[in-house]
C-alpha cells in the first residue's frame, strides 16, 4: 500500500485545495492550469494531464482531484459504451480511477500521454471485469525486451503535446476514418464486424484504419 | 535482431483496444516486446484511444463518487506480490529467451518447461485453451525437421522466438511472424542447427494431414 494519506474509510479523505476558503467543509475544486503564472485562470487554457499524472505519483490529492473530474465522467462513458449498465459503469470508472491512483508511479512522462495510459488502465479493468483475465502486456523491466530508444526531456515534451496533436489529426480524419476508429474503440467490433456494420468491403475498412494510424503514428513519431 | 515479418495492423490495433482473445493478445504483446516498430503502433492505437476517451462526452459520476474512489485506493490488493518475487529470482539469471509476457503464461523460461511429445520428434506445451476460443502453444521443432504437416480451418500466427524454420521459400526468424489462413496448405521446416522455439496461434483446430497426426490429434489437444 504505498498511499500516505492519512484517512479511513468512514471519513471524507483531506483533499489539498489549491484555493482554500476557510470555514467552508464542501468546496470545489479548481482545475490547475496548465500556465497559472496568473493569478487567476485562463478561461481557455487546458490542464497539463501529464505533469498531473506525475503529481500524483507523489500522492497529490488536488491533483489527483482534478484528474478524476475530467477523466472518470469520460472513462464512466467509455464503459457504458462498450455495454456496462450504469451501475457497473460507475464501479468500473471509480475502480479505474483507483488504479491510476495506485498505480500512478508507473506512469512515465516519456513514454505516452496521460490519457493515453489511463485509458489502457481503464481497458485492461474493463477486460478483467468482463472476460476475467489480464491482458498480456510486455514488462518494460523484461531484460529481454528489445528496448525502448533512451527518453529524453525532449520526449516529456513531445508527449506532452500528444493529447492536443492526436485531438487535431483526429479532427482532420474524413469522417469515414473516424468512424472505423469509433467502432473499433467503442464497440468492440472486429474488422468484419464493421464492414458489415457500415456495408462496405473488409478491404475498406482495413485501408481507412491503415491510413488513420498511420497519420497519427506519424504525428506521434515526428517530433521525438 | 531484424525482424522481417510482422503481424497484421489489425491484430496490434485490436490488441490495444483490448478487443482481442486473449491467445491471440498473447502473440501481440510478445512479439511487441521484442518489435520496436509494432510497440510504436500499439502505443500509437493506445493514444487514440485516450484521445478518444478524452474527447468523448462524460456521464455524470454519482455523488460522492470522488471520496468513494479515493477509499477504494486503500482496499488491499491482490497483484503484484508473487510477480515481484519471480522478478527478484530472475534478476540474477543470465537474459532469458522467452520474453515477457510470455515467461508468465509458460512458467518460466525455456530451461525447465515440461514439453509434452506430439510425434516426430515435436514437442509442445499447451498456454491458453478454452472451448472453441483461440490456443497458444509452444511448439519445438527438431533442427532440420518439418512441423508435422497441417492445415487449419482458420488463422495461424507463428513467432519464433529461438532459431529458425523456413516455408514456402521464406526464412523466419526470432521475432519473426508467419501468418497462415486457412487456404494455406504449409509446411514450416526447421533450420539445422538448434531446435526451432515457436508461439503458435491458431483460431480453430488444426487438421493435420499425417497418418500418425490424425490418430494423436484427439488425445493430444490441438
Amino acid at each position: 500500500m504505498m498511499s500516505t494519506l492519512a484517512i479511513s474509510r468512514n471519513t471524507a479523505p483531506p483533499v489539498r485545495r489549491v484555493a482554500p476558503r476557510s470555514g467552508q467543509a464542501q468546496q470545489r475544486i479548481r482545475p490547475i492550469v496548465l500556465q497559472n503564472n496568473d493569478s487567476k485562470p485562463r478561461k481557455d487554457s487546458v490542464p497539463d494531464w501529464n505533469a498531473l499524472l506525475c503529481n500524483v505519483a507523489r500522492q497529490d490529492s488536488a491533483a489527483f482531484a482534478v484528474l478524476f473530474e475530467h477523466f472518470a465522467p469520460r472513462v464512466k462513458s467509455y464503459m457504458l459504451r462498450l455495454g456496462s449498465d450504469a451501475q457497473q459503469a460507475e464501479e468500473l470508472a471509480q475502480e479505474a480511477l483507483a488504479a491510476v491512483w495506485r498505480k500512478a508511479d508507473r506512469y512515465d512522462p516519456a513514454r505516452a500521454a496521460a490519457s493515453t495510459w489511463i485509458f489502457t488502465v481503464a481497458r485492461n479493468l474493463r477486460i478483467d471485469a468482463f472476460r476475467r483475465r489480464n491482458h498480456p502486456e510486455p514488462d518494460p523491466n523484461d531484460p529481454a525486451l528489445v528496448p525502448d530508444p533512451p527518453a529524453s526531456a525532449d520526449m516529456v515534451v513531445s508527449r506532452k503535446q500528444d493529447a492536443v496533436r492526436i485531438r487535431r489529426a483526429l479532427a482532420e480524419l474524413s469522417d469515414d476514418q473516424r468512424e472505423v476508429l469509433q467502432l473499433s474503440f467503442f464497440d468492440d467490433q472486429t474488422h468484419t464486424q464493421i464492414s458489415e456494420t457500415l456495408d462496405i468491403p473488409l478491404g475498406t475498412v482495413k485501408s481507412r484504419i491503415r491510413l488513420a494510424f498511420g497519420r497519427i503514428r506519424n504525428l506521434l513519431e515526428d517530433e521525438e | 535482431m531484424s525482424i522481417q515479418h510482422h503481424p497484421d495492423d489489425e491484430l496490434l490495433v485490436r490488441y490495444a483496444t483490448g478487443e482481442l482473445p486473449e491467445a491471440w493478445s498473447v502473440l501481440a504483446a510478445t512479439h511487441a516486446a521484442l518489435c520496436l516498430d509494432c510497440r510504436g503502433k500499439v502505443r500509437a492505437a493506445e493514444a487514440v484511444g485516450g484521445a478518444l476517451v478524452a474527447e468523448s462526452g462524460p456521464v455524470d459520476m454519482a455523488d460522492g463518487a470522488l471520496e468513494a474512489t479515493l477509499a477504494r485506493t486503500l482496499a488491499p490488493q491482490a497483484d503484484g506480490g508473487a510477480s515481484a518475487v519471480v522478478a527478484a529470482a530472475e534478476a540474477d539469471e543470465a537474459k532469458p529467451v522467452l520474453p515477457q509476457p510470455l515467461r508468465d503464461y509458460a512458467g518460466g523460461d525455456l530451461a525447465g518447461l515440461n514439453w509434452r511429445r506430439l510425434g516426430r520428434g515435436a514437442y509442445h506445451i499447451p498456454l491458453v485453451s478454452g472451448r472453441g476460443a483461440p490456443t497458444a502453444r509452444l511448439l519445438r521443432i527438431p533442427a532440420g525437421r518439418p512441423v508435422p504437416e497441417h492445415g487449419h480451418n482458420g488463422l495461424e500466427l507463428t513467432m519464433v522466438l529461438r532459431g529458425s524454420f523456413t516455408d514456402g521459400g521464406q526464412r523466419f526468424g526470432v521475432g519473426d511472424v508467419e501468418t497462415a489462413d486457412s487456404d494455406l496448405e504449409h509446411q514450416p521446416v526447421a533450420e539445422p542447427g538448434e531446435d526451432c522455439i515457436c508461439l503458435a496461434v491458431t483460431d480453430a483446430p488444426l487438421r493435420f494431414r499425417g497418418v500418425f497426426a490424425r490418430l494423436v490429434q484427439p488425445f493430444i489437444g490441438i
